[in-house]
């Protein structure tokens, strides 16, 4: 499914280059559940951003289901983005003037999905992640467990076969932080790749698969 | 992503910042409101100009003496150096052809004309009857000049309703003897008070037949010959059958220059037409302006919704869309600030037009929707950069910005 060799990304930071990737390969199977952890600057969000198309590498090739993506145009990359990527991310990233709704389709307006077909699908999205009395709210009438329900359903109403969440509970309490692991969880479940990069060990445990990153390297790997 | 959608996120947008986009809507709008507005003033102007030039009669010929090579309207033509005079027999000659109406021949000067020890400098002019009725001018008291032949200098005189007011104050002038020159001579009529005619103010003139005037001034030339067409269509012919008459009557020679009033029409319409395009061209800077603000905005709101345009890549769409969505949101600021400002416009025209009834206020065609696509095309120009700059923005940094 997922299969990156020999990744380099280098960043060029005040005339100095910092190697945020060393050499990096990592082979993900379809419906694995792996945690990405390690400490700050280790590298690990540079790798859940390459896996997602948000970032290219200098050097090393990524091929995603089968297909070489490493040298794609910024069109095909979007279109990558849009069909097989579900993104989550720490600060939810919800636009605060759409609804709950409106937020969730969001993908689907960026593809050009009709209105008509985007509320179908949103419907039942809403209503599975508990959010039904919730859906002409606006993110600042929501807590932040249900902001990031939101997020979630917004990364998997195009039914991607790979969800990336960086520090996903990272913004929130305890509770509603389990909650939103469980609701991954279950994603995950029900056959879609779940990447989880965390600071957090308890959190990384429950992964199938942990990976640690230390200096832009793989410093373990409890599969594959 | 759809039309529909592009349209509905910039609405959104815009809506998100209200006094930032009514601020915008109001100087887009002020912009179109001055160039829609000033231009239905100049264009009023010019309309207003033209029909009071066309009522003193276009079909009008002025044969004025001497050739003038470069220029039609040069000082030389006014002084009238030529080698040879226009005379009264050069004007008879003019009126045999059926395409001439009537002819007036003029002869100008300045005279001091005195009654019973009161004086004044009056302008004279040397005519006939035919002037009168070619100038529209009306007399209150008495008669018009004789209706007989041009050369017989008949010591008569029409007085403007100021000359007559100034020399007989209250007292009934008709049949009166007044001084002119070294003559004397009788009032036989006084013109009604009326306004200005093309370069002449009526009510100071002293108006004497043509060959009076000729003894007066001591000339046998003529200042000029005013011979009015019998329609417009024949101007052309009119104004060759006066130049190879006079040619005919001068050996061969073509020693006059013609002007005709819709010559001079032409002139005042082009003059007025472009002081209309420049105040069209300076509001057209306050559009412009309000482009570059639209730019600034534009840029505010861009770094203000890095993340939101980070997002957007994310999940998956391309350059293409974020700088549609963004120029979307420009020609939108654009598009209805021009409306807005279209409607401005036309209720300033309407207003104007009410309190200055006689001028036809109605901004014209072209000035509208050059208005309009001058908005828009700001609008556009403008927010390419800052839609270029988002458009290139690269994701992670933009996510990561909080």
């Amino acid at each position: 499914m997922i299969e990156l060799i020999d990744i380099c990304r280098t960043f060029a930071v005040g005339g100095q280059e910092v190697r945020a990737m060393d050499h990096v390969s990592l082979t993900i199977g379809a419906g694995e559940y792996l945690s990405i952890m390690g400490p700050s600057g280790s590298g690990k969000s540079t790798l859940l951003n390459i896996i997602g198309l948000l970032d290219t590498p200098n050097s090393g090739t990524y091929s995603l289901d089968g297909r070489d993506v490493t040298s794609l145009r910024d069109e095909e990359l979007a279109a990558m983005r849009s069909l097989k990527i579900g993104f989550i991310f720490q600060f939810f990233h919800l636009i605060p003037r759409f609804t709950a709704t409106e937020n969730i389709e969001l993908p689907l307006m960026l593809a050009g999905v009709p209105i008509k077909r985007r509320r179908e699908r949103s419907a039942a999205l809403i209503d599975s992640f508990g959010l039904g009395n919730r859906r002409h709210h606006h993110p600042d009438e929501l807590s932040g467990g249900q902001r990031q329900r939101v997020a979630i359903a917004r990364a998997v109403i195009n039914q991607p076969a790979v969800l990336l969440a960086d520090e996903p509970t990272g913004n929130l309490d305890r509770s509603s932080g389990a909650e939103i692991i469980e609701l991954l969880e279950e994603l995950n479940q029900g056959g879609q790749t779940l990447v989880i990069v965390t600071h957090d060990p308890e959190i990384g445990e429950r992964a199938g698969r942990r990976v640690r990153v230390v200096d832009g390297r793989l410093a373990s790997d409890s599969g594959g | 992503m759809r039309p529909l959608d592009t349209v509905r996120y910039g609405l959104s947008s815009l809506g998100s910042n209200r006094v930032r986009t009514a601020l915008m809507l109001l100087a887009m709008s002020i912009g179109v409101a001055a160039v829609v507005l000033l231009t239905g003033i100049g264009n009023g102007a010019r309309l207003y100009i033209v029909d009071k030039f066309a009522a003193l009669g276009t079909n009008l010929v002025i044969v004025i003496p001497g050739r003038s090579e470069t220029a039609n309207n040069t000082p030389a033509t006014l002084i009238g150096e030529t080698p040879r005079d226009l005379t009264l027999e050069d004007a008879l000659a003019t009126m045999r052809s059926e395409l001439v109406h009537r002819v007036a021949p003029l002869n100008i000067g300045e005279l001091n004309a005195v009654r019973q020890g009161r004086e004044r400098q009056v302008p004279v002019l040397g005519t006939t009857a035919a002037f009168l009725d070619i100038h529209h001018l009306n007399i209150a008291r008495g008669a018009s000049l004789p209706e007989e032949d041009w050369d017989i200098a008949r010591p008569v005189c029409v007085l403007g309703s100021k000359v007559y007011q100034e020399l007989f104050g209250r007292e009934p002038a008709l049949g009166e003897l007044i001084r002119l020159g070294g003559y004397r001579c009788r009032v036989v009529g006084v013109l009604a008070t009326e306004g200005r005619s093309l370069g002449f103010d009526t009510q100071e003139l002293v108006i004497v037949p043509v060959a009076f005037a000729q003894m007066l001034f001591n000339t046998s030339g003529l200042f000029r010959i005013l011979v009015e067409g019998k329609d417009l269509q024949s101007l052309a012919r009119l104004k060759k059958h006066i130049v190879g008459t006079i040619a005919n009557r001068h050996y061969g020679e073509e020693d006059v220059t013609i002007i005709t009033q819709d010559s001079i029409l032409a002139t005042f319409d082009k003059i007025l037409r472009s002081m209309t395009l420049t105040v069209a061209g300076i509001a057209a800077i306050s559009l412009v302006v309000a482009g570059i603000l639209i730019m600034n905005v534009m840029l505010m709101s861009v770094a203000q919704r890095t993340a939101e345009i980070g997002l957007c890549k994310a999940l998956g769409g391309t350059r293409g869309h974020i700088m549609m969505m963004l120029v979307c949101e420009a020609l939108l600021l654009s598009t209805i600030g021009g409306i807005l400002g279209l409607l401005l416009g036309f209720a300033g025209a309407w207003g104007i037009a009410q309190i200055y009834p006689e001028l036809t206020t109605t901004p014209p065609l072209w000035a509208v929707a050059a208005a309009m696509a001058v908005a828009l095309g700001t609008g556009l120009i403008f927010s390419l950069l800052p839609a270029g700059r988002a458009a290139r923005l690269d994701p992670i940094r933009a996510l990561a910005r909080h």
